[in-house]
């Protein structure tokens, strides 16, 4: 027998289809419970194609960001509002044309920029150029330029969330230099602003303490417990 | 070959231990003429059994261990007859035991929530191991944010809590659900900080080199690298034993106030599914811990290299010091599990607000403290104590042209003018790259 498997298009089809059937899931069935359990299969395959494409800190983030913090927040949200276990939730005709229309649109921006991207476009020479890259063995740890890219993904992500940009530093054409200052403006920003929405949460969240004045120290009315074992 | 293996590379060959190498049970498969594609199937299945296996045994120790060790701090003996002197066959007769119970589903329960939980429990827990590196690179996939996937991927332990809590139908479980979500989520921040302080002070999250980076005698252990860390172990032991639902922060099970909080419809084997996640957890965040600031496979003394088991000697020497730094890790593993044990049985069970002030007031700002004290003394001292250290921290580059994490000085300091010519030009070039 003389095939070949290639795995990584099978894992990839594998993680998709599991990614889509259970976000379709997550529209089809009633069970709000159950919703919210389809879209975590589905944030966690969509995690597993990261991982797939070796985008390792993304993939963590996406599980830890999405699957893990924004469920347990969805089934707090579900636990506490929901009247009881197997309450269907009805979806009415309008709110279906709706919810058509617009993914439908989303839909129709998403194909269009991926189909824009020229390495996706079906067999041409830049694919084939990709595919000379992937069949020739990995560059070591400082090999040459492109070697940082493959040694530690996760710090070049940090130095350039910090300002630097370890992916552009050795180019030397003036126009793909551009934007060298990376993302530290950006991450300034949502960092005071998670500061703050930490703060006004547990602003909200604290106990109100009243002023201990004698007055109001004195029950207005008589404890209803001590009258029932009186 | 050659072909094949790159069609694969990302996540299938990272399987093997030797990254983007066949594994040697494929290889040996190809040899004796079996198809590729079956070869790889069979050996991924064999390197996902060994993982398996590693959770599983874990878990079975874990259950001997608490047994043994909770009679004699009762002063009593424990299990002695199953199995010969110390009762080691007592995890299978357990098991054998369970499986053979009723399976019980509750009228109220969502059927398919109900029995789908355990396996996400114990899933969650199984893929932390995918990450956890045994010894130098013995990694099942040596991934570059190898110590952020484990947290995070530990962190989903508990929605297999939360979801059989709730689906159980029963009050008792969902209380225990709720519990479990309050108290997991507030121990994820200071744990997280403890592992950012160590991240801190490798300049990486890569587990490996976590792990080589304190290669050498003890003082080369992050926990002895400062005081600032040595007061963070302690708090990432309080986080773990919290994370893990053990006593004294066990109040999603609480026997006494919840007959067994989450877990009180469940029987037979589905509660085992979920002891097995609890027991292989303990095992993980005791392995993590040890990785993190014991050395991870390093012993106290470098036995290895000082008879000269490395890598450099030779490929079955080099061999045989990785499997004394499994011992090693696997050592401190259990003992890990053992103190987690040995507080069970020691003290009595916090209450939810002393469970949730534990974490807020007392660890937060303790580990916050200490990651700013890390941050100064890593400041002030930039090589550590000994200068020997930190062979591998981002501050001890002995090579000058190696500045921030192998960007070369020279472009740091093109960076920081192109900087500042940004800074003079306004952002035009922003405008330009976009479009």
């Amino acid at each position: 027998m003389d095939f070949s498997i290639n795995w990584h298009s099978c894992f990839f089809l594998l993680f998709a289809i599991i990614a889509c059937g259970f976000a379709a899931a997550v529209v089809l069935v009633g069970d709000i419970v159950r919703m919210a359990c389809c879209l975590v299969v589905s944030l966690a395959a969509v995690a597993g194609l990261f991982f797939l494409a070796g985008a390792e800190f993304l993939g963590a983030a996406q599980l830890m960001v999405y699957v893990g913090g924004t469920m347990v927040l969805l089934i707090f949200g579900v636990m506490l509002t929901s009247r009881g276990p197997g309450t269907a939730i009805k979806t009415g005709g309008g709110q279906w044309v709706l919810g058509l229309i617009i993914g439908a649109a989303l839909l129709f921006v998403l194909l269009q920029v991926a189909m824009s991207s020229s390495a996706w476009n079906g067999p041409n020479s830049k694919t084939q150029e990709l595919a000379a890259v992937a069949n020739s063995p990995l560059p070591q740890a400082g090999e040459g330029p492109g070697a940082r890219d493959t040694s530690d993904p996760a710090g070049q992500l940090g130095l350039g969330l910090l300002g630097v940009r370890g992916d552009r530093l050795e180019q030397e054409n003036k126009v793909l230099n551009r934007g060298m200052s990376g993302y530290l403006l950006a991450f300034e920003i949502i960092s005071v602003h998670l500061v703050v929405v930490l703060v006004g949460a547990a602003f909200l969240a604290r106990a109100r303490r009243k002023t201990l004045t004698p007055a109001s120290r004195i029950p207005e009315s008589p404890n209803p417990r001590t009258t029932d074992t009186q | 070959m050659l072909g094949w293996q790159f069609n694969c590379r990302p996540i299938a060959t990272k399987l093997t231990t030797d990254n983007y190498k066949l594994s040697p049970v494929a290889e040996l498969l190809t040899y004796i003429s079996f198809p590729e594609w079956l070869a790889y199937t069979i050996a991924a299945l064999v390197q996902c059994a060994l993982l398996l296996a590693i959770a599983l045994c874990s878990a079975a120790v874990g259950i001997w261990l608490e047994r043994k060790v909770s009679a004699r701090i009762q002063d009593r003996l424990g299990p002695t007859r199953v199995g010969g002197k110390f009762g080691w066959l007592q995890p299978p007769a357990d098991g054998i035991k369970l499986l053979c119970k009723e399976d019980l589903i509750p009228a109220a329960a969502d059927q398919i929530l109900f029995r789908l939980a355990p396996y996400i429990s114990f899933c969650a827990v199984f893929c932390a191991f995918l990450a956890l590196p045994f010894a130098d690179g013995w990694v099942a996939v040596e991934l570059n944010a190898g110590v952020f996937f484990l947290v995070a991927v530990m962190g989903l332990e508990i929605f297999g809590v939360i979801l059989g809590g709730y689906s159980s139908g029963s009050k008792w479980s969902l209380y225990g659900a709720i519990r479990e979500a309050a108290q997991v989520v507030s121990y994820e921040i200071p744990l997280g900080l403890c592992v950012v302080l160590v991240v801190l002070l490798t300049g990486t999250m890569n587990l490996v080199a976590i792990g080589e980076s304190q290669a050498g005698w003890f003082f080369n252990w992050h926990i002895f690298h400062d005081p600032f860390t040595f007061v963070a172990f302690f708090v990432y032991l309080t986080c773990a034993v919290a994370g893990t639902n053990r006593a004294p922060f066990d109040l999603p099970e609480a026997e006494s106030e919840l007959v067994a909080g989450f877990l009180t419809e469940y029987s037979g084997f589905r509660w085992v599914f979920f002891f097995m996640g609890e027991y292989a957890a303990m095992f993980l965040v005791s392995a993590l811990g040890a990785l993190l600031f014991l050395g991870g496979w390093n012993g106290p003394i470098p036995i290895a290299s000082l008879i000269g088991l490395t890598y450099e000697n030779h490929d079955i020497l080099g061999w045989l010091g990785n499997s004394l730094g499994v011992v090693n890790l696997i050592a401190k593993g259990f003992l890990g599990m053992t103190f987690m044990i040995w507080l069970r049985w020691t003290l009595p069970r916090l209450r939810v607000d002393q469970v949730i002030s534990t974490c807020l007031k007392y660890c937060v700002p303790i580990v916050s403290a200490m990651l700013a004290g890390v941050m100064i003394w890593c400041h002030c001292l930039p090589g550590g104590v000994k200068s020997y250290s930190f062979p591998r921290s981002a501050w001890e580059r002995t090579d000058p042209t190696l500045r921030v994490d192998g960007i070369p000085d020279h472009a740091v300091t093109q960076s920081v003018t192109m900087l500042r010519s940004h800074a003079e030009h306004g952002n035009e070039d922003y405008r330009e790259e976009s479009r």
